[in-house]
């Protein structure tokens, strides 16, 4: 196991706070109308920010925005060369995917393999109008040619570094952390 | 995780792995019941279906489930096989091992089979009935109905009816069950009832209305015609007299019990045609839960590495 020491907190409360208010008013400028929406959170950390970015929209805009939960698990492409089988969640999407605007909602990019599998479960529940990306994070490094719509904070990392989103709902507070990978010291 | 190589019955299974097995049930449920009914988890792996008796639900719930996961399934049909020839049971599961078989699930009438088989292959086997023994994913999709239906299952009291002696079924039923302190009672004829019985930890009757009285689940085992010409029953009609549910004897459990069979039906035998269409009857949502468990641990059992390949 790769141990990592923090370097630097890059966002903290206030931040990510007013991150998610100018995203929720860059869904509205880029949507017109976020009628026929739904945010969708990808498990474990999309989950919590895609029900902060639903009430932050129904402050400013008086809109309410139907909210779902994405499990990605069985779409991963790295299912059989995992030595430990991730638990497989339930997805659940009240309304359903056909024909909606999809805000996907993730705490990181990075290399976009979650993304890929986080498409290929919603277009196999239902062709949605379109599919738009939240990240909080955006750390570079793709894989994939996937790119995100909104995006709290771009941060240049290394491939050593690791990004943390921490959330208040799970981890009793709200920042975001880079470490660093300190194997390669020892 | 599933800690052995095989699943050959839920007598030797910890109450961790069954939660798990019927946890991740639920969200597989949910792909039957959707539009595209396909993830795409297990492609590339391969499994096939041995079945050396006859089987309509139980082989294929296993090949729909395997083709929900994208995994391929081959059906061995064993009647049509070089079994036929002779050919024995390692070498017929050699034979297709070496073509990149990975999983076999087996049904067999001689109890043991599986286990044979496991200790004689690298693929991983699933029992889906062996003789007299245990049908474990007949007992986990049991299990799922009434946790679903009626929430945890140490609470519960369930009565099986019918023939215990011959059912595979029941035997995994009380397996299961009982590690979870369910109360489970058992009522059948006293030439059905096998000896040891109450060392399981089961409570048993010979009177039907006493064994179904204030229970939460009855669950009815198919008769077995060929055991009135064995000479253990004196007819089917007055096994189904004494015996069988009738919507009276229904009025006996609690007011919201379920009523399940694990199939086929004797419609008239041990249960009557009305019974099954009670609107308590969860007989059909029985199948669709198999499906659920049968992708729960072919998920569990091809996804990823096994136990063995980690250590």
């Amino acid at each position: 196991m790769r141990k990592f020491i923090e370097k630097a907190v890059i966002m903290d409360e206030d931040q990510m706070d007013r991150a998610l208010k100018r995203i929720a008013h860059e869904l509205l400028e880029k949507n017109k109308s976020l009628d026929n929406a739904v945010i969708l959170g990808i498990r474990t950390r999309g989950v919590p920010l895609a029900e902060r970015l639903k009430k932050t929209i129904e402050e400013i805009h008086g809109i309410v925005v139907p909210i779902g939960v994405l499990d990605i698990n069985l779409y991963r492409d790295d299912l059989t060369s995992l030595t430990e089988q991730p638990v497989i969640h339930q997805t659940v999407i009240p309304v359903g995917v056909k024909g909606k605007k999809i805000i996907l909602v993730d705490d990181v990019l990075y290399t976009g393999r979650t993304i890929r599998a986080a498409l290929d479960s919603i277009i196999d529940m239902g062709r949605p109008e379109l599919i738009q990306l939240v990240v909080m994070v955006d750390r570079g490094h793709r894989e994939l040619p996937i790119r995100a719509d909104f995006v709290g904070k771009n941060v240049p990392t290394s491939k050593r570094e690791k990004i943390d989103v921490l959330l208040k709902e799970i981890d009793g507070i709200d920042k975001v952390i880079i470490k660093e990978s300190i194997e390669e010291d020892e | 995780m599933i800690k052995e190589k095989d699943l050959l019955g839920l007598r030797n299974i910890s109450t961790d792995e069954i939660d798990e097995i019927l946890r991740t049930a639920v969200p597989m449920k949910d792909i039957i019941m959707r539009d595209i009914k396909k993830v795409p988890t297990l492609r590339g792996k391969s499994m096939a279906t041995l079945f050396f008796e006859n089987s309509t639900r139980t082989k294929s719930s296993f090949e729909i489930a395997a083709k929900y996961l994208s995994a391929d399934c081959t059906n061995l049909a064993v009647s049509t096989s070089s079994v036929q020839k002779g050919e024995t049971l390692i070498d017929t599961a050699i034979t297709l091992e070496v073509m990149g078989i990975e999983l076999f699930v087996m049904r067999h009438g001689a109890s043991g089979a599986p286990h044979f088989l496991g200790r004689n292959t690298k693929a991983r086997i699933i029992n889906a009935g062996d003789g007299m023994n245990e049908h474990p994913t007949q007992g986990l999709l049991d299990m799922y109905t009434m946790k679903d239906k009626k929430g945890d299952l140490g609470n519960l009291t369930v009565t099986i009816l019918g023939d215990v002696a011959h059912s595979r079924v029941a035997r995994s039923n009380i397996w299961g069950l009982t590690k979870y302190g369910a109360k489970v009672r058992v009522v059948a004829p006293e030439t059905l009832i096998p000896v040891e019985l109450q060392k399981m930890g089961v409570e048993v009757y010979t009177d039907v209305d006493k064994a179904l009285k204030g229970a939460d689940v009855v669950n009815v085992l198919r008769l077995q015609k060929e055991r009135q010409s064995s000479g253990l029953l004196p007819s089917l009609v007055e096994y189904n007299k004494f015996w069988g549910l009738t919507s009276k004897r229904v009025e006996l459990l609690k007011d919201d019990a379920i009523i399940m069979h694990p199939g086929p039906m004797n419609r008239g035998v041990e249960i009557m045609p009305d019974v099954y269409e009670h609107p308590r009857s969860v007989v059909d949502e029985q199948v669709t839960n198999g499906v659920a468990v049968r992708m729960a641990l072919l998920f569990m059992m091809l996804g990823g590495k096994s136990g063995d390949d980690i250590n």
